[in-house]
Order: structure tokens, then C-alpha cells, then sequence
């Protein structure tokens, strides 16, 4: 009885050494769990898959480094699918300015790998302030609104830029965001010039995002390390995700136990307090 | 395993382990880290702020665009009466910006707010009755759960009866709701440590995992 009623006070340091366990030791070995694909994930993916090189995909990285370790791997694999597809790709940070530092390299990175040429297949925008202001300017006048890419250079001097007019030349908007940065291109990209939106959102929003994705505003969903890690074994290229999900994985049974044996704990104190 | 040469790699790594101390008690390591990440991240902030905004978007084109680039000097001005607020003997000037900021905000933002928010949620509940058995039993529990949950919020009437049924109906419908949320909090804090210990296993400790 004793140890049924320890298990509702366990110290909360020994929780944390036995998930920090779990989640290191994965990395380790592997049991290789498989990552099912849900059916908002492969929504994007079969938009992304379907498009050609004539089309331009704008990817936002609203967010900051807090939330790194999930939208990061999103902007990988977004951004990678895009190159092999040969769609040209344009990111910008337009709710979150710390973005700029987390997404500019990635992107560089992943362009050098795919041979891509900066102002041709993809350019980066950078933020500018206005929020909601330049989603709506963007649908008026992408080049007005926007008028340089973040080094300076015009965007009429860009191959990849020249020719866009406003959301009728962008095939979809992705936007990843730690915060409610999708509703507002909801708002007024979707509701107003019906512009296709796929939201990349952590895991702690993920649940609120289902309604805007069952009434169709978003073509699709791809919530927290889960979502990108999803996305990563579509196009076949695991990566952070794909690695991370088995460590939370693991980390979920461990917590999932805890649950189970603080609630033992539970009922077997209150029926001792009883009798 | 091939140990990080970078002196960057090494602070970042000092500053995520000084952070998780804290999961044993707050000590001087972690106020450490805590403040350097709120300075940082302001200073990044204010730089990139001051050389995107107020340099490019404002001062270059108004020295550089002749006359339409006067234009700028408006909102340059009402963003000035903003600040007055720090100054209470010209306090109420910040009115005057405030009020042109909330006009046109609430301007642009509402009808596209109810459009998103109220019509088109609506519009994804007014559901056909599907032939098929699944479909049927979805768009019934999508039906019966948004009206069950709006119920549970109507005040106006006693919960009793039928209508307090319905709105016991709607709290499961709101638990499961929760729950899932709850779920997928657990999920996401998970993800950022998995995001240090990969950092830490990969960048610093050089280990190939993928």
C-alpha cells in the first residue's frame, strides 16, 4: 500500500531523468516505429507533388527559436520537395522578423544542395512590417508591396519575381508559424482572393487548426515534429523529424505509464482514506 | 564521434544545458541563460527592426524619391504621436495614431474576420446527408457536437432537462476537445527537447544520425 501511495508523490526530477532517458536513448537504438501518413499531411504533399516548374510556392517562416526544433524540419521538407520538383520557391518572414536568422540559411543550404540559382528558382524576401497589411498589399500588387528581396535587389530584377503579379501567380502559401499566423492569412489571403493556404503550426495549436482544415480554408496540415516528420517520409528523405518521432515516441509510453501508475496511486490512497 | 570545433556550437550548448537546470532548481546559471535569451532576442529584434523598417522602408526612400517619397512623413509622424505616451503632458497626441491604427484595423480585419470565423465554420457544419454509413456517422458527430457545444455556452436558459442533457453532451464533445490539445501540448514540448538533444548528440558531439 505504501508504494501504491508513493507512486502519486514520485519526485518530479525523477520523471524528468526517466524522459530524458527515454528521449536520449532512442537516438541509440533504434526500433525503427513506423511513421503512419495522416490524410491533411499528404493533402500538401499531393498539392506540392502536382505542381510544375512554372509554379511558385511562397513559404512564410513565421516563427522564432523557440519553436525551431518543430518548424524547421517542416521548412526542410517543404522547401526540399519544392527543389526536386523544380518549383520556384519564395520565403519571407511576414509576422516574425526572428525568422529571418533560422530560415535564410536553411534555405541557402538547401539551394546549394539542389544546384539552384538565388533570383531564378527562389528568392528570400526577409520581413517587412505590416503583417495582415502585406498579405493584403500581396494580392493587389506582389512587386508594390514587397518592392526588394531582403538584400536589396528589386524584385522586377529577378527572373523569379519579375512575372508575379499578385496571389494569381502564386500557386500555394505555406505558412509555418508558432503562433496564429495562419488564421490571419486565412482572413485575407483565402477569404478574400481565395489563395490556397497549407499551415505548418506546432504541435500545441495543431488541434485548434482542424476546423479552418475541415471547412476547407487550409488545403492541409502538417502539425508539429509528427507533421513534418510525416512529410519527411513522403519525400523520402528522413531527416529531423523522422529521427525525433521515435524519441517521442518512446517519451509518449513513458508518459503515458506515469499517468497510468499516478492514477493507481491515486484511487489506492482514496480508498485506504475511506476505509 | 567528432567533437564541434565551433566556439558557437560550445555557447549554445553551456546555454541549453544552464537553461534545463532549472528542472532541478532555479539557480544563477539558468537567470544566466534567461536573460541573455530575452536580451538577445530583443537586440536581434530592434537591429533588424531599425535596418528593415525605419532605414529601408523610410528613411532611403525619402531622401531618395523626390516627392513621393514625402508621402512617408505622415505615417512617420503619426508613429511619433504613438511614442508621446511616455510624455503624459502630450499624452493624448497618441489618441489621434491610436485611433486611426484601430479604425482602420477593425476597417479591414471584420468583415473578413466573420467571413472566416462565423460564416464559412457555419457553412462546414451545414453538412449532406452521405450515402455512405462512414460519411453519414461523421458529418452526424461533426453536427451534434457543434451544436451540443454551442448549447453548453447558451446561458440564457437553466441547463435542465433535454437542454441540460444536450449540454452535458457538449462537455464531452469540449473534453475530447482538451484532451486532444493536451496531447498535442505534451507532444510539443517533447519536440523541443528532442530538438537540444539532437542538437547536442549531432552539432556538438558529431554523431551521424540520418
Amino acid at each position: 500500500m505504501d508504494f501504491l501511495a508513493k507512486l502519486e508523490k514520485v519526485d518530479r526530477r525523477i520523471i524528468y531523468l526517466i524522459i530524458t532517458v527515454a528521449v536520449v536513448l532512442p537516438f541509440f537504438f533504434r526500433m525503427g516505429l513506423p511513421i503512419t501518413i495522416s490524410p491533411e499531411v499528404k493533402s500538401v504533399y499531393d498539392y506540392i507533388d502536382g505542381l510544375t516548374p512554372s509554379d511558385c510556392v511562397f513559404i512564410s517562416g513565421d516563427y522564432d527559436p523557440q519553436v525551431d526544433a518543430e518548424l524547421s524540419p517542416m521548412f526542410d521538407a517543404i522547401v526540399r520537395h519544392c527543389f526536386e520538383k523544380n518549383v520556384k520557391v519564395i520565403v519571407a518572414n511576414v509576422f516574425n522578423l526572428q525568422g529571418i536568422g533560422l530560415v535564410e540559411p536553411r534555405l541557402k543550404k538547401l539551394a546549394e544542395e539542389y544546384h539552384k540559382v538565388y533570383g531564378v528558382d527562389y528568392a528570400f524576401l526577409g520581413w517587412k512590417i505590416g503583417g495582415s497589411l502585406l498579405i493584403m498589399g500581396m494580392g493587389e500588387s506582389f512587386k508594390k508591396t514587397w518592392e526588394t528581396d531582403y538584400y536589396g535587389t528589386r524584385l522586377g530584377d529577378m527572373p523569379i519575381t519579375r512575372n508575379i503579379r499578385n496571389y494569381d501567380d502564386i500557386s500555394l502559401v505555406a505558412d509555418l508559424t508558432g503562433g496564429g499566423a495562419y488564421n490571419a492569412w486565412i482572413v485575407y489571403a483565402y477569404v478574400q482572393y481565395h489563395q490556397k493556404i497549407a499551415a505548418g503550426i506546432t504541435a500545441v495549436m495543431a488541434a485548434d487548426a482542424y476546423p479552418q482544415l475541415q471547412a476547407g480554408q487550409l488545403i492541409g496540415l502538417l502539425g508539429g515534429l509528427r507533421g513534418a516528420a510525416e512529410y519527411e517520409q513522403l519525400i523520402k528523405h528522413p531527416a529531423l523529424g523522422s529521427v525525433g518521432m521515435e524519441a517521442q515516441s518512446w517519451a509518449h509510453i513513458a508518459i503515458i505509464l506515469f499517468i497510468i501508475l499516478g492514477n493507481i496511486g491515486y484511487y489506492a490512497v482514496k480508498r485506504k482514506n475511506k476505509k | 564521434m567528432h567533437w564541434s570545433t565551433d566556439i558557437w556550437v560550445w555557447i549554445a550548448v553551456f546555454f541549453t544545458l544552464s537553461v534545463y537546470t532549472f528542472l532541478w532548481k532555479d539557480n544563477p546559471l539558468y537567470k544566466f541563460a534567461e536573460s541573455v535569451t530575452v536580451g538577445i532576442g530583443m537586440g536581434f529584434g530592434v537591429v533588424q527592426w531599425w535596418n528593415l523598417s525605419v532605414v529601408d522602408r523610410f528613411w532611403v526612400p525619402l531622401t531618395t524619391r523626390g516627392t513621393i517619397g514625402l508621402v512617408l512623413i505622415i505615417p512617420a509622424i503619426m508613429g511619433l504621436m504613438m511614442v508621446t505616451r511616455i510624455v503624459p503632458r502630450f499624452a493624448w497626441m497618441s489618441r489621434y495614431a491610436l485611433a486611426f491604427s484601430i479604425g482602420a484595423g477593425s476597417g479591414f480585419m471584420l468583415p473578413r474576420a466573420i467571413q472566416a470565423s462565423i460564416l464559412q465554420q457555419l457553412y462546414a457544419t451545414m453538412l449532406p446527408i452521405n450515402i455512405s454509413w462512414t460519411g453519414l456517422m461523421v458529418n452526424l458527430f461533426i453536427v451534434v457536437g457543434t451544436l451540443a457545444g454551442l448549447i453548453y455556452f447558451f446561458f440564457s436558459k437553466e441547463h435542465k432537462g433535454v437542454f441540460g442533457g444536450i449540454a452535458n453532451i457538449g462537455i464531452w464533445f469540449l473534453m475530447v476537445g482538451f484532451g486532444a490539445t493536451f496531447g498535442y501540448t505534451v507532444m510539443a514540448r517533447l519536440s523541443l527537447l528532442i530538438g537540444r538533444v539532437l542538437f547536442i548528440l549531432r552539432d556538438f558531439l558529431g554523431m551521424h544520425l540520418f
